[in-house]
């Protein structure tokens, strides 16, 4: 085993045991930390696997900006979560049927860094060997992003637009009428 | 065998982690802490195919010539950017809900809607 198997291995087991611990955990604040140290731990993986530009923007929109919010939220809401009992057999069986089936599906899968799978054989050449020349930037990330897909980029905007007039709409000061009484 | 399929299966844990939060829990704001962790376990996932043995990350330099491919990161960069908007859009909906019903607990809102459909 090389090294660069070892991280990805150990990257990944820290990933399984920080969701098994927020999964137990009562504290809503400290289940929103933990959520900040598993993107974290996300970015990280995403290093070791060649996605520099996926990790920095893991690192910062999804630990940073995710975490804020949550912690905003919780300072609403209060940070203690009330213990209700609740039937967990039903859930249970749910993700061991739906989990099953998603590993029998990857056995049709290519293996992990495999340089013939057809996700490689594609597009993703002309990306890697024309882009330079088309585009003239070295990181074909961001040739691919703001040029040969800027639709995709153009309606994350959107997404994003939809979504601050959303928070704005329910936040706002109009949304104060229609407060339930106790 | 075993390294060819970790990143998938691990990744299909995470994943169903995610989702057991999401219909197991009744605090709002564990649920969408459980539909985070779904999201990146998906964007693990993608960013795991797009690798690509002994290769680099894709930036063309003299030195490399086996990069990884670049198609997935695009793809995840911006699923990410979505994923904090539908994040923010969905604590927004629970500040709401925690300012008519005083509570984020399901069974407790449920309950509350109950009383109020009797009187």
């Amino acid at each position: 085993m090389d090294i660069e198997t070892i991280i990805n291995f150990s990257l990944l087991t820290l990933l399984a045991l920080t969701v098994i611990v927020l999964i137990r955990m009562k504290s809503l604040l400290a289940i929103a930390l933990s959520s900040g140290v598993y993107s974290f731990l996300s970015a990280g993986l995403f290093v070791a696997m060649d996605a520099v530009d996926v990790a920095f923007t893991e690192a910062a929109v999804g630990a940073g900006i995710t975490t804020i919010l949550l912690l905003g939220t919780i300072a609403i809401t209060g940070r203690e979560q009330t213990v209700s009992k609740h039937k967990r057999f039903l859930p249970i069986a749910v993700i061991t049927i739906t989990g099953a089936a998603l590993i029998y599906g990857t056995l049709d899968m290519p293996l992990y860094g495999d340089a013939n799978a057809p996700i490689h054989t594609h597009v993703a050449p002309h990306y890697l060997t024309q882009s330079s020349e088309e585009i003239g930037i070295p990181n074909v990330v961001t040739s691919v992003l703001a040029s040969y897909r800027g639709y995709d980029t153009l309606g994350e905007v959107a997404v994003i637009f939809t979504a601050a007039v959303g928070v704005l709409l329910l936040l706002g000061k109009t949304a104060k009428r229609g407060v339930r009484k106790q | 065998m075993i390294t060819g399929y970790f990143n998938y299966w691990v990744v299909i844990i995470l994943m169903m982690m995610g989702f057991y939060i999401v219909i197991s829990d009744s605090n709002l704001i564990k649920k969408i802490i459980g539909l985070n962790i779904f999201q990146t376990s998906v964007f693990i996932l993608f960013i795991s195919m797009s690798k690509v043995k002994g290769g680099t990350a894709p930036i063309l330099t003299a030195e490399a010539d086996v990069y990884s491919n670049p198609l997935p990161h695009v793809l995840i960069l911006t699923a990410i950017v979505v994923g904090v908007s539908t994040s923010a859009l969905g604590l927004a909906i629970i500040a709401r809900i925690h300012r008519a019903y005083g509570t984020v607990d399901e069974t407790i809102i449920h309950e509350q809607d109950d009383l109020q459909d009797e009187g």
